[in-house]
């Protein structure tokens, strides 16, 4: 082997060594014949070196017996034995200086013989084997990765996101420092205010507040809130449903209606508080020249030129139009401003000079006809006529408030009307406890009166007292009440006890008993009737029921009723004793049995090897011989049970849906049951459990370019697809993944050639893109 | 809301523990997920004992009639309360998947702390009872590992534990949110609960609970049979001489009311209040709410019984001729007809576990039936005569039946099909029916007599009634209304609401059945229940043998590949002996190898085999033990 070549002066040795071995008659290859004289040569030289090879101590004088003695050289020639090197060692044997060299020839002569090269196949194989075992090695650090995501319960593609959330929100709150001036600003009014900077939950304020209200209050305060909310919605839903009604004259009459308030409410407020008033009047005025503007109550619109047309014929017609010029009028009126004081003196002063038929007379001129006027004239004559004695004002506002009255009356049954109609569409909605007690007492009035009804009614029967009429009776209560008598009685029954007394309604019962079986005891009122049923009662469910409370009842009592039963006992045994349906059920059973029993086949044929004829008998021994016996069966499921008979038979529908053959992992039909045990849907998991047991094994997030996984990831972090929360916070510590060590393949350029040489592995690259894609999308669906 | 005092007798009211103030509509804390149905009026009930000075001297006995029935969330200071309550118990904390666990690493480093600087003074996610837990796992594993299992399989197995583990805890920490309690009725000082009359229990109970005592006085048109809707709101009347009505019973507002001019049998409701389906004399009609004639099914002719499966969405019908019918009523298509060869059927339940059909028949014998069996899948002898009535409660545990020999029995449905008590009565009961909480009413001539069970999950005891009441008219049908404290009576003069304490399940499933439920609602939940409706034939015995693995066919599918392949690829290789050189691989020398290697299987088989028995044996000698050691002279013993 070439590698092993030792050098300096053993080289040299072993040259000798050679050469000694090539003096033998060598078997010399065609190719070395050729070279003989360069090999001579080359002998020459290599005597030369060895003379030279210690220069001090020449060569001793040699005194080998020998055929051809040489001075420069020795050879055995003629001897016919082998030189051995042990004689070579001898004479060296006493010479010091020879030391080193001595060595190394004993070292020489342990070893063996070199081998010859290893042939070419030989040598790729094992380089093969190196090469697979390096690699093999080295796609080692892939397994925990590919265990580990044939293990997750799910993995979210790309593998590889950023953990910006996995990081401690704190420490992203502590590291943010303000930059851009509108923040730096932001933050100087936090300071200031003392406003919490990484703590943005609940402000020092609120804080001093949560600890200020205590519980009681809070819910006090809540549900103020929740009241006051409800409040509103109420309202709200209030005006939607009514601005749904469709009615016009519904409209109008509301419309009217909030008018004469909101001037109510004026004149209130005037007297109160003035400079709201103002604004008020503001208001109006706002209103009246926006009615100038406009041409809005005119007889210019469309429906005001149908109706002027119309008007010459129709009655309605004219007042319509007259109606709508009139609140023209209304609008445009100027107001007077009342707001300040000096003001109205003046006023005052001036209706004071001006004579009262001048301002009739204006009123008449600039108002509307009088018969025109109906019911206005509050907001034209009030301001003037506020001096007038109260009397007349009163007289005024009675009218008013007739008209009110009937308005709200028409209201008030458009309302009614219209929850009557809702009432039949939906069912009856549930209702309040302030309601409810109202009901209730409704229900005791009702209650009191249908009790009265039904005494006087009793009263009757009694004074009838004839059978007839008492027939007669129930079928006209039938006819009064509802098909559903829902019965209150409840109420009445107490009402009852309390009102007539119990000596009234004993006798009652005693008049209605005899019509107990006749009619439905509807007035169930108390004890002698309750009693009567409930001894029928025990009469009916036999005596077991008066042994569960032996101190009470008698022991005749059991003794009789015994024999009742055993009485009983026999008429049922009597009268069953025609068909006997154990018997049947026995039959029947055998019959399954026989029927289920796998059945034995004779195979034995009449008349083979034995004579044929009648009267042919086949023997004992032959049958059993040809025999075939069905296999032993397991045992019938209803074997011990004499009252019962289950089929046998297998439901092969319901077969066709199970599982039939044990999947992948498994060996046993019990393990496989054990995965499929918990049920899976959400009729018996909790939602939570539920979507936990069916989300998917694998989610990709849409617009993701999935990459195989990085070696530097496996080799930098075998844990990365954990999440690892600490992840961002080793960063932040200076830590930093090792370097990915440079593989050992590439330090020695021969095992990487020989890498890349060989055909049956796989390249690297190649090799691992496999795994990683097995890893994801086909292995996925294999270990499903 | 509290019914007012009475004026004289001095009563006041009393027991406001759980004192509720009516709701507004402007009060939140509702989750949107079940709008509030009613305003108030509803949910209340009332505690209200009678002085033991009134002039009625019998009265004085606690009535508690709760009112449904919602889910209500408790704020977090009261489940706080309720839960640090109960810390004797054993407690569990859900396992945390690894994100939970990373914050509670946070909140190491900074105990307590929030962004807002308020601390919670209950740190981590509250603490639920392992009893609590215990009552929704699904139960153990059934397989014991013997060898070491492959890493992938333990991951598997591990994961779906982890599953089951975290869906339980969830569902136990929901289970907060059932506040409602079932309501009772109580004697005092061993007063018979069945002596106390419906007039009693109204008197006591409020004004809205009251009024679901009612009489429907119909005397026209026979005996009545009815049905009430799968939300227990609305309510279905038939009479046999043709009169058909249906009604939201609580309100009273009638939908539809028709006379249909033909001999009616039974009237049932399909999956909505829409629809109902009418037994008529001759064919099978189904009604919308309006009383508009739909369908007429001629195919299911001469129909005595009918019974909705709600979700499978099949009407099963039971006809005078014998034929057991199936007709999927999402796709009006007739699943199965089947020949019961017993006669005249006219007794039909059905199990609410798993909706097989009960049919009870003249010779005695009651048997279930599923769509794809053409066979009784099993026939139970429960009386001498005629099976006249049965019935089967909600968990379907439990069968009621009872027949012409005037018994009444009750049987064990897991399996065994054994009676568990029986009772002769003096008449026998003509109908029967099982309410939501276990409660069993029977109609006995023209008295309704109701069991009761001792504890949750028991049978009705039949030597004690717990309530008894005689309505005007012979009974013809009964059945308890869901989510209410009723029993509703068909009778021959019309029809008669019976207030039963703790007979309806307090707390509903706002998705599932609401009462409540808004047209909207209704028409979601319509088109979800028609997405989840099961095939009918995978009706049968067990519902959970879906869950199973197949094994037959398993094995079948092994046996042919083995088949096809020649060879079993699975199976342990047979040993074969090595080939040895010098005359050592002789015939006879390598079977003698292959009988030693065989027998050197067989042995340690064997061993094993003795290893277990010992162990076994030990266990009992241990479990024994508990005696007096046995002496030598033990032997000589007779």
């Amino acid at each position: 082997d070439i590698s092993l070549l030792p050098s300096g002066s053993l080289l040299a040795l072993s040259h000798l060594g050679k050469a000694v071995d090539s003096l033998k008659d060598f078997p010399q290859s065609a190719s070395e014949d050729e070279e003989a004289i360069d090999g001579e040569r080359n002998h020459q030289k290599l005597l030369e070196k060895i003379g030279y090879l210690d220069g001090k101590n020449r060569l001793a004088e040699r005194s080998e017996a020998s055929l051809q003695v040489s001075e420069f050289s020795v050879s055995n020639e003629g001897t016919g034995e082998q030189l051995d090197l042990a004689e070579l060692l001898g004479p060296i044997k006493s010479s010091s200086s020879m030391g080193t060299v001595k060595k190394q020839l004993k070292k020489v002569k342990n070893k063996k013989t070199v081998d010859l090269p290893l042939s070419k196949e030989e040598r790729e194989r094992i380089s093969r084997e190196a090469a697979y075992n390096k690699i093999s090695q080295d796609m080692t650090k892939w397994d925990p990765v590919v265990l580990k995501n044939r293990r997750a319960a799910q993995l979210v593609f790309p593998l590889e996101q950023d953990g910006v959330l996995e990081n401690c929100i704190g420490e992203v709150l502590g590291s943010w420092k303000a930059r851009t001036p509108l923040e730096k600003e932001i933050f100087n009014l936090l300071h200031q205010n003392k406003q919490p900077l990484t703590d943005p939950l609940l402000t020092p304020v609120e804080k001093e507040s949560l600890k200020a209200m205590s519980l009681e209050e809070a819910k006090q305060r809540r549900a103020e809130l929740q009241k006051a909310r409800a409040l509103q919605s109420y309202y709200e839903a209030r005006a939607r449903r009514e601005k749904k009604i469709k009615s016009k004259k519904f409209h109008k009459v509301l419309k009217k209606r909030n008018d004469k308030k909101i001037l109510k409410n004026f004149e209130e407020l005037r007297k109160v508080d003035p400079t709201s008033a103002l604004e008020e009047l503001a208001k109006m005025e706002r209103a009246r020249i926006q009615e100038r503007m406009s041409l809005k109550h005119q007889n210019k619109g469309k429906w005001a030129k149908s109706k002027v047309i119309m008007a010459k014929y129709d009655l309605e017609a004219r007042k319509a139009m007259q109606e709508q010029l009139l609140k023209n009028k209304e609008l445009t009126q100027k107001l007077k401003v009342p707001s300040d004081s000096e003001h109205d003196e003046d006023a005052e002063e001036e209706n004071g000079l001006i004579p009262d038929i001048v301002n009739e007379v204006q009123i008449s001129t600039d108002g509307p006809n009088p018969w025109m006027q109906r019911n206005h004239g509050i907001t034209t004559k009030t301001p003037p006529i506020q001096k007038e004695p109260l009397s007349s004002e009163e007289s005024e506002l009675e009218e008013d408030e007739k008209a009110n009255e009937e308005e709200e009356a028409l209201l008030q049954e458009l309302i009614e009307r219209r929850s009557l109609r809702k009432g039949s569409e939906v069912d009856q909605a549930p209702r309040r406890t302030e309601e409810t007690e109202e009901v209730l007492a409704e229900l005791r009035t009702l209650s009191e009166q249908i009790n009265k009804k039904a005494k006087k009614r009793q009263d009757g029967e009694q004074s009838v007292n004839s059978s007839s009429a008492v027939s007669k009776e129930p079928s006209i209560q039938r006819e009064e009440q509802p098909s559903l008598d829902e019965r209150p009685e409840r109420v009445q029954t107490m009402e009852a006890l309390d009102t007539l007394g119990l000596d009234e309604a004993v006798q009652e019962q005693k008049v209605l008993e005899p019509e107990q079986e006749h009619r439905p005891s509807k007035q169930k009122s108390p004890l002698k009737k309750k009693k009567e049923p409930m001894a029928a009662l025990h009469t009916i469910i036999s005596g077991k029921t008066h042994q569960a409370n032996p101190l009470s009842a008698p022991i005749v009592v059991e003794e009789e009723d015994c024999d009742e039963d055993a009485t009983q006992r026999q008429i049922i045994k009597e009268a069953f004793a025609g068909d006997d349906v154990i018997a049947d059920f026995q039959k029947d059973k055998l019959e399954a049995e026989k029927a289920s029993k796998p059945k034995e086949i004779d195979l034995s044929l009449p008349g083979w090897g034995q004579w044929g004829g009648p009267g042919l008998v086949i023997s004992a021994r032959k049958r059993r011989r040809f025999l075939v016996k069905a296999p032993k069966g397991s045992a019938r499921k209803d074997q011990c049970l004499p009252n019962v008979v289950i089929s046998e038979k297998r439901n092969i529908q319901a077969a066709a849906h199970q599982v039939n053959v044990l999947p992948f992992p498994f060996t046993h039909q019990g393990q496989f049951e054990e995965t499929i045990k918990v049920p899976v849907g959400a009729t018996w998991n909790t939602q939570r459990a539920f979507q936990k047991l069916t989300a998917p094994r694998i989610v990709t997030r849409p617009g993701y370019i999935i990459e195989p996984i990085k070696e530097k990831d496996v080799e930098s972090s075998p844990s990365h697809w954990a999440h690892q929360p600490y992840r961002g916070k080793a960063r932040l510590h200076g830590y930093s993944p090792p370097p990915p060590k440079e593989r050992s393949i590439k330090e020695s350029p021969i095992t990487h050639q020989l890498i890349t040489h060989t055909p049956p592995l796989l390249p690297p690259q190649k090799k691992k893109k496999n795994l990683a894609t097995m890893s994801t999308g086909d292995e996925a669906s294999f270990w499903k | 809301m509290e019914a007012a005092p009475k004026p004289g007798s001095g009563a006041h009211v009393k027991g406001q523990g759980k004192k509720q103030k009516p709701r507004r509509y402007w009060e939140g804390g509702n989750d949107e997920a079940h709008p509030l149905p009613d305003k108030g009026s509803k949910r209340k009930w009332e505690e209200r004992p009678q002085p033991k000075d009134a002039q009625v001297p019998k009265k004085p006995k606690q009535i508690r009639e709760p009112r449904p029935k919602q889910k209500q969330e408790l704020s977090s200071k009261q489940t706080q309360k309720v839960l640090r309550s109960k810390q004797t118990q054993k407690v569990l904390r859900p396992k945390q998947n690894l994100k939970d666990c990373n914050s509670d690493q946070k909140q190491e480093l900074k105990p307590n702390q929030t962004l807002s600087g308020a601390q919670d003074p209950f740190p981590g996610p509250a603490p639920v009872s392992e009893n609590a837990v215990n009552k929704f796992r699904r139960g153990g594993s059934k397989f014991v590992t013997k060898q070491p299992l492959k890493l992938v399989t333990k991951d598997k197995l591990k994961v779906a534990a982890s599953e089951e583990e975290e869906t339980s805890v969830r569902a136990a920490r929901a289970e907060l949110l059932l506040s409602e309690e079932p309501g009772f009725l109580e004697g005092e000082d061993g007063e018979d609960t069945a002596t106390i009359h419906q007039s009693d229990i109204v008197e006591a109970v409020d004004i809205a609970s009251a009024a679901k005592h009612f009489d429907l006085n119909l005397h026209q048109f026979g005996p009545y049979r009815l049905n009430y809707s799968r939300t227990g709101r609305h309510l279905a009347l038939g009479g046999r001489r043709g009169h058909v009505a249906t009604f939201d019973w609580i309100t009273k507002k009638l939908m539809c009311e028709i006379n249909v001019m033909e001999a009616v049998r039974d009237i049932r409701f399909l999956h909505t209040e829409t629809l109902f389906a009418v037994a008529q004399k001759r064919w099978l009609h189904i009604y919308d709410n309006q009383g508009i004639e739909l369908h007429c099914v001629r195919r299911c002719d001469r129909v005595t019984r009918l019974e909705f499966l709600p979700f499978h969405f099949l009407l099963a019908t039971a006809s005078e001729t014998g034929f057991l019918t199936y007709l999927d009523v999402s796709v009006g298509k007739i699943v199965a007809s089947l020949m019961a060869r017993a006669g005249r059927l006219d007794v039909m339940t059905q199990n609410p576990h798993n909706a097989v059909i009960h049919l009870g028949h003249s010779n005695g014998t009651v048997s279930l039936w599923c769509p794809a069996m053409k066979e009784p899948v099993v026939k139970i002898l429960c009386h001498r005569g005629g099976v006249r009535a049965v019935a089967v409660d909600s968990s379907g545990t439990y069968m009621a039946t009872s027949g012409l020999d005037h018994q009444v029995k009750i049987f064990d449905l897991r399996g065994k099909y054994q009676p568990l008590t029986a009772r002769a009565l003096p008449q026998g009961a003509g109908h029967l029916a099982f309410s939501q909480r276990g409660l069993l009413a029977g109609g006995m001539g023209d008295v309704v007599t109701i069991w009761r069970g001792q504890g949750q999950g028991g049978f009705p005891s039949l030597d004690q009634p717990y309530l008894t009441h005689r309505p005007h008219g012979h009974i013809h049908s009964l059945q308890f209304c869901p989510f209410e404290d009723v029993l509703g009576a068909g009778h021959s003069r019309g029809f008669t609401s019976i207030l039963v304490p703790g007979a309806g399940e307090p707390n509903f499933d706002g998705l599932e059945s609401n009462p409540y439920r808004s047209r909207k609602q209704r028409q979601e939940w319509e088109v979800k229940a028609l997405m989840e409706k099961i095939p009918a034939e995978l009706i049968g015995l067990d519902p959970r043998n879906l869950g199973e693995i197949d094994v037959i066919s398993l094995e079948q599918k092994k046996k042919e590949r083995v088949e096809r392949l020649g060879f079993d690829p699975e199976a342990k290789a047979p040993f074969q002996p090595k080939q040895k050189k010098k005359g050592r691989s002789s015939t006879a020398n390598l079977v003698k190898r292959k009988i030693k290697v065989k027998d050197q299987e067989h042995r340690e088989q064997v061993r094993q085999s003795l290893q277990q028995q010992q162990q076994q044996q030990k266990k009992l000698q241990t479990s024994q033990s508990t005696g007096p050691p046995p002496s030598a002279l033990d032997r000589f013993k007779r």
